[in-house]
Order: C-alpha cells, then structure tokens, then sequence
C-alpha cells in the first residue's frame, strides 16, 4: 500500500556497528535504544493508545512490519520530566501540557462525530491533526492551552526526534550515523566514502 | 567509585537514563579527570571551604575557564565552580544526537516575549567547559568598528574597550586554541597568519563559495577551533560532523581541553557538579563568597573576590538571587540595569535542493562564512547592524525537527521530503540585535531543583531587527540561488545569548566597568557575554575568551597596586 522508497535500499548503518565509526559508548547507546524499549510508566492506556493513533498519522510506516516504536519513548521522558530546559511563558510544564494536550485531543474527536481518534479514518485523523496545528479547535475543551503550540512544540517535535533517533531512520535517508573515531575522508560535493550510503535512482 | 557513567551495567533498565550523564563529582581528593587519556587523573591543588582563596569564579566556559586559568598563572589562589559534570571526552561521548541531550542546560527556565528564544541545546551548555563543549567553533574577531558603532556606525553603543586593546587578546586566543583558518582572511584589519592551516572545505561550505563568486561577494572559509593537525594528546579533526553534540576526539579545542588543563596544572581547582546559589555580601559591603550545592548539601566557600561567569541568564540571575538586606534589588544593581539588553543572534536561514550530493552532516557545520554585510557601509542596507551568513550541516534529528516544524510537515510527505537530506544545503545568519531595556532576565516565585528562583527570559525583536532579518534572507537566497539551489525556503532560528550585566565608562548607565569590576561591590566582577553592550554580527565565543585574557592581565596588575 505504501509507495515510499528510499534512494538507500542497500545501505543499513547498522552494518557499520563493528566498524571503526562506532565507539563503544554509541554502541551502548544504539543497543539500547534497539533492545531496552521502555515500558508504560507515565500515560494512561488511554493516552498511550490514543497517542500510538496520532504518531501513527504524524510518521505513517505502513512499509515496516515493525514500526519504529516512538511512544514508548514520549512516555520515558515525561516519566523522568526530561525537559528541552525551558517552557514557553504560555505553555504549562511539560507533563501538564501533554496530559492537558492528549485529552483535549480525545475530546475534541468525540465531539466531532461520537467517535474516538482511533475509530476515524485515516483522512479523518489527519484533518483533525491538521484543524489542531492551526488552532482550530473549540476553546472549552483547550482552555488556555495553545493547541498549535503543543502540537508543533511537544507532539510533532518529540515524535520526529524520537523516529529519526532510530538507525532504520537513518538508513532510509542516507545518514552517515555515528562517525567516531573514524569520520570522513571524502568531504565534496557528490564525494562518498565507501562506508556511506550508495544513492540509487528511485524515479 | 568516583565519578561513575552510567555504562553497560545500569544502562538501558527502565529508570536509568537514556541521556549522557555523571552522577557524581569527579574532580575530587586532589585529583580531576584527564581529558585526554581513558580512565587516568590529573593531580589537582584544592582548598577547603573555610580557606579564604582569592578568586572563587562561577561558571568554566568562555569567560571563566578562561579566566581561571590565566589567574592561576599569574599565581592566585582560583576555585572555579560548575553545575554540570567534568566530562571525559573520549569516554563519555557518543555519536549520538540523542544521547548527547545531556550536554545541555535543561534546568527550569520560562521563555517569552513576543519571539521567545528558544533554551536548552539552542545555546545553554552545562558542564566544565560551558557551552564551548557543544559550540561549532567559529572564531571570529568583531569587526573592530563595532567597538565604536554608536560613534562611527551610528547605532547601539560604543564599548567602553577598543579594538586596540583587545586586539593582543584576540591573538592570545586564537593562539590559545590553535585556530585553524585561512592565510588570507578578507575582512578587518590585517593580522598575523592563523597557528593552523585551514580546513578543507566541505560541500555545504563550497555551495556558499560558489553562490558568493557567482554575485559577486567575498567568501571565506570559517577559522576554526578545531585542530588540523595534531597537539599534544590530541589528535586532527577527523570530520565526523557531531561537533554541536561534543566532540569526542578532542580535536575541538573547547575549553574543557584547552583552558582548564592549564588552569588545573597552574593550581587552580574545579568544582564539578556544584551549583552555586548566591553570594554572600559582608557588612562591609564586600562580597565574602559563595554558597554552593553539591553532593546533595550546601556549602560556603570564602573568597576574596568572586566573578561570575554563568552567560547571560545564569549570571544575571544569581546576582538578583543574591539579593540581601543590603541589596535589596540584587548586587551590583543600583540602576537596575542587571538582566536588562539581553541580547541573542537572530538565525533565519534558507535552504536549497541541490542535484548533487551535499551530504551536509560530514565535517563541522559551518565551514564557509561571508561577512560581506558585516563590512558594508553603503545606503543600501535598510537596517542598522550587521550580519554574516555560514554554510549549515544539520544532523538527521536535527534537520527532521527542523523541517517539521518550520514547513508544519508531517505524515508520509515529511518522510519523502526528509530522503532528499542528502541534496540540501542552507545558509543561516548570525543576525545581530539591539539592546533593548525591556528584552531581559527576570527572576520567578517558582523554584528549580535547589530551590532557587527560576529565570524567566523576556525577548522580542524590534523594527530594525525584523528589517535586518528580512535584508538577510534576500542576501541568502540571491547566493542559494546562483549556487544552483531550488525550492528555497526559510526557517527561523536564533543563536547565542549576550548582554544582562553590560560594561560601560558610566556607573549610571552599566552594572560593570571595562575591567568587569562591578561599579557598585569593589570585589565582584563578571566575565562572560553578558558583557557585551552590542551584539554584532559574529559569533561571541572569541570576544569573550579575548576579554577574559584581558581581564586575567588587568586583575594581575592591579592585584600589586592594591587596586582589589
């Protein structure tokens, strides 16, 4: 179903794991990453599977059969209150924005139609998701929550941080990834070491 | 054990971090970390709390690292205090723009304002060597103009310091930190060559040289703290493009591997992982020292003199929370001007599509600069100050949220737009702004992990900083364009943080005089960015390094005058 092709069909990064671009700290850091997907600790089931529909929407993966897990990830970090180090004057703390955020999303769903995020068809998600990142959403349920602001600042940023974190991001756009100790020779225009990502034509 | 990294045994267990992180002082018992070789110690001189040492210096970045270094050489006694870790570079760091997050000060701090400056990773470091750690090393000298841009520019405000005196200092610096630049660098007055050859450029830089040759504007490539061949321990950079997340080679010459080594090695000592919270004033109305938390207590360190070096929200902050009986508005605080024309770079860049491959995250960031309307005095600028513009290297996070946030894409058209990473290319301005009163560093009732009060950073940009901005991404696109970009588009960006404690010649109108010596508290100075009267238009790191040097030399020779 899905037409996306990446121009890096036969590069994977983590074929480079054992080789001089990866030091010992990155692979601890990449192994965990891949193996230590945490558990649920801070949302409720409601939210994480509500939040498992919208990042659905916000980075689609129909081509994977494993998708990158990304709420786990939302969720570890609002569980230990890692912050980017400040808060817009307008936004709550973080934790209080997304449970504020999250619920005001299922809410503005079932008033639409009586359904939840989850039942509505995909197209109907993202005219949702898109009506909340340009602030048209129904004041009672957001309150002073700027609906925009929470979707570009927290759910949008996160959830990209989050997917392109992740070595099979990584492949499929033809990053380098981890570079240390060894880096690049090559450093020119259409210049490619041998350890990077060979460009195909996918036209 | 001291000092222990989370590694293999307690990483990746729910509840462990997911972020670089020291749990405890390393720089302890006489000794601190080498940063140059795994797992060895550096013997290092310390002092008790109860010792009345002649500088207790707050913040090891650009300005106090460097400045404790060159006290400790001139032979004070120098405790140098930092609420981040001691980092070991070649152990601790990862390739990993994730993992990195901890390099940042993510403390409690409230944005706002009608442009709030986005915190944190933007420009806000947190360990020994400061935000140097994850700087991109641009070393720039100000144009020597700007010294004097209210006299000769007609704008903002002259410094009370000229480029004649700093000028020595700029040298010590690039010397310092074996700057590696061109032999021709075509703007500013003419100066002796650069310790270090210049860098190769890599692609995104050669898209900036060829746009500029194409209308008709001077290039160059950027000097760079950034070894291109070895010293010492430490060996060339090897262009592996994670400089903004710590570079784990040391072939960056930040502070933590260049100034605090010597500053350890002269004496001094480092306290990591110690957030100092307020100083303590006499009845004298001298300052007595600092109280400081680590290891989960306050404590009380007595000082002769204290500096402070936290940038330019942290150092205002602790003189309004040092506020006393005394000083009921906060230290060196008398005209109210602490905290206030607070300053950043605006950022707005332009990106292109390129038909060859650019693969921007090979080699540091910025490796090609003009600082064309940095120099141009013509009538055709519609604005007042400068800005340079530098080829960009933004990593796949980076670039992601980068592109999702300022383009609102998402679903599969971002995954689609993000598989062309590897044929873009963009420019960003460091855009200068001006001082204004009313863009500044305030304190909250709301209290962080110490229980201190938190910053609130109020900014917005005026006419004339819109209309610089506006100037500068016509610039951008004109050199994009005949570079063969298409598609253009622009993002919105900010770097940087100066201004909060302005030096002035005029007790009425600056909290610090051109030495960093508070007007009002004799033994009080600061030494750091918040310095800057003006924000100009090349990245601080240098100027303040240059200014801390200088300060190192005015503080000795006062010192036998009896002038502390």
């Amino acid at each position: 179903m899905s037409g996306f092709k990446t121009p890096y069909p036969d590069y994977d990064v983590l074929e480079k794991r054992d080789s001089p671009s990866w030091n010992e700290q990155t692979r601890e850091a990449v192994r965990q990453r891949l193996e230590d997907v945490p558990p649920r600790r801070f949302l409720s089931e409601e939210q994480w599977t509500l939040l498992e529909a919208i990042v659905a929407r916000l980075v689609p993966q129909p081509d994977r059969e494993e998708p990158v897990p990304i709420v786990p990830w939302i969720d570890e970090m609002l569980h230990k209150n890692e912050t980017p180090g400040y808060r817009y004057a307008d936004m709550p703390p973080m934790r209080e924005a997304w449970q504020r955020g999250l619920d005001a999303i299922a809410a503005e769903a079932r008033n639409r139609d009586g359904r939840s995020f989850e039942q509505l068809p995909p197209d109907e998600q993202d005219a949702l998701l898109t009506d909340i990142q340009r602030n048209r959403v129904d004041k009672q349920i957001w309150g002073d929550l700027p609906a925009g602001g929470f979707f570009l600042h927290h759910l949008l940023k996160q959830t990209v941080g989050i997917y392109y974190s992740h070595p099979d991001a990584w492949s499929e756009i033809g990053y380098g990834g981890p570079a240390s100790p060894r880096g690049y020779a090559r450093l020119g225009p259409d210049e490619r070491d041998p350890w990077e990502a060979r460009e195909v034509d996918v036209a | 054990m001291h000092g222990l990294v989370r590694t293999s045994a307690t990483l990746g267990k729910p509840g462990k971090s997911t972020l670089l992180e020291v749990e405890a002082p390393r720089a302890i018992d006489g000794r601190a970390p080498d940063v140059f070789r795994s797992g060895a110690w550096v013997p290092m001189r310390t002092y008790s709390d109860s010792e009345e040492v002649d500088f207790a210096i707050v913040g090891t970045g650009a300005g106090g690292g460097t400045l404790a270094c060159k006290l400790a050489e001139a032979g004070f006694s120098v405790v140098a205090f930092d609420a981040g870790p001691f980092w070991r570079p070649l152990e601790d760091f990862a390739s990993d723009e994730r993992w990195q997050g901890g390099l940042y000060w993510t403390d409690k701090r409230i944005t706002g304002g009608a442009d709030p400056v986005e915190l944190g990773s933007n420009n806000s470091g947190r360990g020994v060597g400061g935000s140097t750690v994850h700087y991109t090393m641009i070393a720039l000298r100000w144009r020597p103009e700007w010294f004097e841009c209210k006299s000769k520019l007609g704008y903002g405000r002259d410094w009370p310091i000229s480029f004649d005196e700093l000028e020595p200092y700029y040298e010590e610096a690039e010397e310092a930190l074996q700057i590696a630049g061109p032999i021709d660098y075509p703007w500013g007055r003419r100066r002796k060559r650069y310790p270090r050859r210049s860098h190769p450029v890599n692609a995104p830089g050669l898209v900036l040289a060829r746009g500029c040759e194409r209308i008709g504007i001077k290039w160059s490539p950027v000097p760079l703290a950034t070894l291109s061949s070895p010293r010492g321990m430490a060996h060339p950079c090897v262009y592996r493009g994670f400089c903004a997340y710590g570079c784990s080679t040391n072939a960056k010459q930040s502070v933590l591997v260049t100034f605090i080594p010597r500053a350890i090695n002269a004496g001094a000592e480092i306290r990591d992982l110690a957030m100092v919270g307020k100083i303590e004033m006499g009845k004298d109305g001298r300052a007595t020292g600092v109280h400081y938390h680590r290891n989960g207590n306050w404590h009380f360190q007595k000082a002769k003199n204290v500096v402070v070096a936290g940038y330019a929200i942290e150092t205002p902050r602790l003189l309004l929370n040092s506020k006393c009986d005394q000083f009921p508005d906060g230290l060196a605080n008398e005209n109210g001007l602490v905290g206030t024309h607070i300053m950043i770079h605006s950022g707005p860049g332009v990106w292109g599509t390129f038909d060859e491959q650019i693969r921007q995250y090979k080699a540091p960031p910025c490796m090609a600069v003009t600082e064309h309307w940095n120099y141009d005095d013509s009538d055709k600028k519609d604005f007042h100050g400068a800005y340079a513009f530098m080829s960009q290297g933004p990593l796949a996070v980076g670039w992601a949220q980068c592109v999702a946030i300022n383009r609102g894409l998402w679903g599969m058209k971002l995954r689609e737009e993000m598989t062309r990473y590897n044929h873009v290319a963009g420019l960003r301005i460091v855009g200068e702004t001006e001082p204004q009163h009313d863009n500044r560093i305030t304190v909250e009732d709301e209290k962080d992990q110490y229980g201190l009060p938190i910053p609130r950073m109020t900014f917005s940009y005026s006419d004339n900083d819109k209309r610089l901005m506006k100037h500068s991404i016509g610039s951008m696109k004109s050199v994009l364009e005949a570079a063969g970009g298409k598609e253009l588009w622009v993002d919105d960006d900010t770097s940087h943080l100066m201004g909060g404690c302005r030096m002035g010649d005029d007790p009425s109108d600056s909290v610090v005089d051109k030495d960093g010596q508070s007007w009002s508290i004799p033994n009080l100075w600061v030494c750091d960015g918040s310095l800057f009267p003006t924000a100009g238009g090349v990245n601080p790191s240098l100027t303040i390094q240059a200014l801390a040097c200088r300060m190192g030399d005015r503080i000795a020779e006062m010192a036998p005058r009896g002038e502390l």
